[in-house]
């Protein structure tokens, strides 16, 4: 076991997501506390060059494979795995993101270390850390039970800024695993449909969740954007159910915003959505449920039933 | 095509949820569970491809206090095969997977769909999980299954809306994050029909040999922001105190 915090780059269309940044960061941190090494894990094809946005990794291991030109659950797993036999890290962090969680759980199982996902805080030490579950009604804190653990921390949990350092961080050439027998095909990426109201340039959203409880509730939210001057936006469960299109959901698997005015109706405040609104000017929360987790990250907050209250605003604007 | 969908029960977050004595869990004594959300929208994607082309579909979970209800539900809904994996004592995703796994793994299967992710998976996805124990591939956050024969394509969602399609063939497992139609609703009579009719197959997980692999030592409602200025009264009082704010920040 080597006293070393392993980072899981992600990219994509050649840009370093901020997840990436976050742990750098909090890994930094860490590994100064505990006198170890953080070094960060590139996988591409010709993607060599990002290397120079890694400067506060004290090494950077560089894997290069035409397999790995895209994103590739099967490949980039398995190079991973590679990675982590070898150098034996005592902490592996990925980005609980869509590829972190194709490639966390089976480090695990294929390196049989400890994996505590949901993560949104770590001590100085790296020892105790804790899990975001139930939706962000509840805090776990935990430590892994052996030596070595892997970790995946939702997006937002840490200051990106504290992980951007330019310079030139030592680069270390590693030999991908075969990947020459795939079974798993990248074939293309889709880009979000366009035409529909653009909510990231949106200065007012009024958002709603699973509180709404029915598309047939959805106009009179439709009216009170519209008195407002803003668009309707809206938490995963409202895409899932198809009542309003992929363009107007805000979070992990949606989209970033920060209006003047975030104003969410019937929303609980999972991580997940947190992480895509938190940074917005004003933030009020209406839920009937006083011990939601939006009311920890709104500035002003309304325990009522939205059904009475959506009325009482629309009769008022 | 044989399509295995592993599904478990939940706390409903609409209830409040209390911690138990020793602070490490929920106090589960008075807990509403309902099915995963995600679960069940891979027992609805899976119910599509049935649908669309004839699929036999085998719903899985281990057993737990109300799970008869969920495995009834899902049989009302269409599910072919009804089966209950006894005998694993923690609760970790590691030890369900393992068990589900062994359970499987020499059933005859193309697609094992199951939820994204769970409320309470604190040591990882069943999905990924799942498929190193069966030594398939797997992809997660799928958000579109196409299946012809032993061909497959998904589409796995990215953040930004941006999706990225992947080709493979069968067998595979499958996290579904969200189906191609809302999950289909099934009146109580209904599965109370199931109940009658259906019965649920006992298997044993037999010797499990992993865990979490970590320890909880505390559990605690986060505290994470600075906390909101709470706006008391009636709708019509709040409503008018949020005219306020809005007037006084510009807004309106």
């Amino acid at each position: 076991m080597s006293n070393q915090i392993l980072v899981v780059v992600e990219h994509l269309k050649g840009n370093i997501e901020d997840i990436t940044f976050e742990m750098l960061g909090k890994g930094k941190e860490i590994s100064s506390s505990t006198g170890g090494e953080l070094v960060a894990i590139l996988m591409g094809s010709g993607a060599e060059g990002m290397a120079s946005q890694l400067g506060i990794a004290d090494k950077v291991i560089y894997v290069d494979d035409a397999n790995l030109a895209e994103y590739n659950p099967e490949a980039y797993g398995k190079t991973v795995s590679t990675i982590v036999a070898n150098i034996q890290p005592k902490m592996v962090m990925i980005g609980n993101t869509s590829m972190g969680m194709d490639i966390a759980g089976g480090v695990s199982i294929d390196q049989n270390m400890p994996f505590i996902a949901y993560v949104s805080g770590i001590s100085a030490d790296g020892n105790t850390i804790t899990s975001s579950l139930y939706g962000g009604k509840m805090n776990v804190d935990s430590s892994a039970s052996g030596e070595g653990s892997i970790i995946s921390v939702v997006a937002g949990s840490f200051p990106a800024d504290a992980g951007k350092a330019d310079g030139s961080p030592n680069v270390e050439t590693a030999n991908a695993p075969d990947l020459s027998n795939l079974s798993l095909q990248f074939k293309q990426l889709i880009e979000p449909e366009s035409g529909d109201v653009d909510i990231t340039s949106q200065e007012i959203l009024v958002s709603v969740g699973r509180g709404i409880q029915s598309d047939e509730n959805l106009p009179m939210a439709e009216e009170l954007a519209a008195k407002l001057g803003g668009a309707v936006s809206c938490s995963r469960p409202i895409v899932d159910n198809k009542w309003l299109s992929k363009t107007r959901q805000v979070g992990k698997s949606g989209l970033k915003v920060k209006p003047k005015l975030y104003l969410t109706l019937g929303i609980s405040g999972a991580p997940e959505h947190i992480e895509g609104m938190k940074d917005a000017d004003l933030i009020i929360a209406v839920n009937t449920d006083p011990n939601a987790p939006i009311f920890d990250y709104a500035h002003y907050g309304v325990v009522q039933d939205i059904f009475d209250l959506i009325p009482a605003l629309n009769d008022k604007l | 095509m044989n399509i295995i969908v592993p599904i478990k029960q939940v706390p409903d977050l609409v209830e409040e949820l209390e911690i138990n004595s020793s602070g490490t869990d929920l106090d589960r004594e008075w807990l509403k569970m309902k099915l995963s959300e995600f679960d069940d929208h891979a027992l609805e994607e899976a119910l599509l491809i049935k649908d669309d082309q004839g699929a036999n579909i085998t719903a899985i979970a281990l057993a737990s206090d109300d799970i008869d209800k969920a495995l009834f539900a899902a049989a009302a809904k269409g599910v072919d095969k009804l089966i209950k994996v006894t005998g694993v004592t923690g609760s970790s995703t590691h030890e369900a997977a393992k068990a589900i796994a062994s359970a499987i793994q020499d059933m005859d299967y193309d697609i094992v769909m199951t939820g994204v992710q769970a409320v309470d998976d604190r040591d990882g996805q069943l999905a990924v999980l799942l498929a190193h124990y069966l030594k398939v591939p797997h992809v997660s956050v799928v958000t579109g299954v196409e299946v012809s024969g032993s061909n497959i394509v998904v589409h796995k969602e990215y953040s930004g809306g941006m999706v990225a399609e992947f080709e493979g063939s069968t067998p595979i497992v499958l996290g579904i994050q969200a189906a191609k139609e809302t999950p289909r609703y099934v009146p109580v009579a209904k599965v109370r029909r199931a109940m009658r009719s259906s019965t649920i197959e006992e298997v044993s997980a037999g010797e499990i040999g992993v865990d979490a692999g970590s320890t909880v030592s505390k559990m605690y409602k986060p505290q994470s922001g600075e906390g909101a200025e709470m706006i008391e009264g009636s709708a019509e009082d709040q409503a008018s105190k949020i005219m306020e704010i809005l007037t006084q920040k510009g807004i309106k």
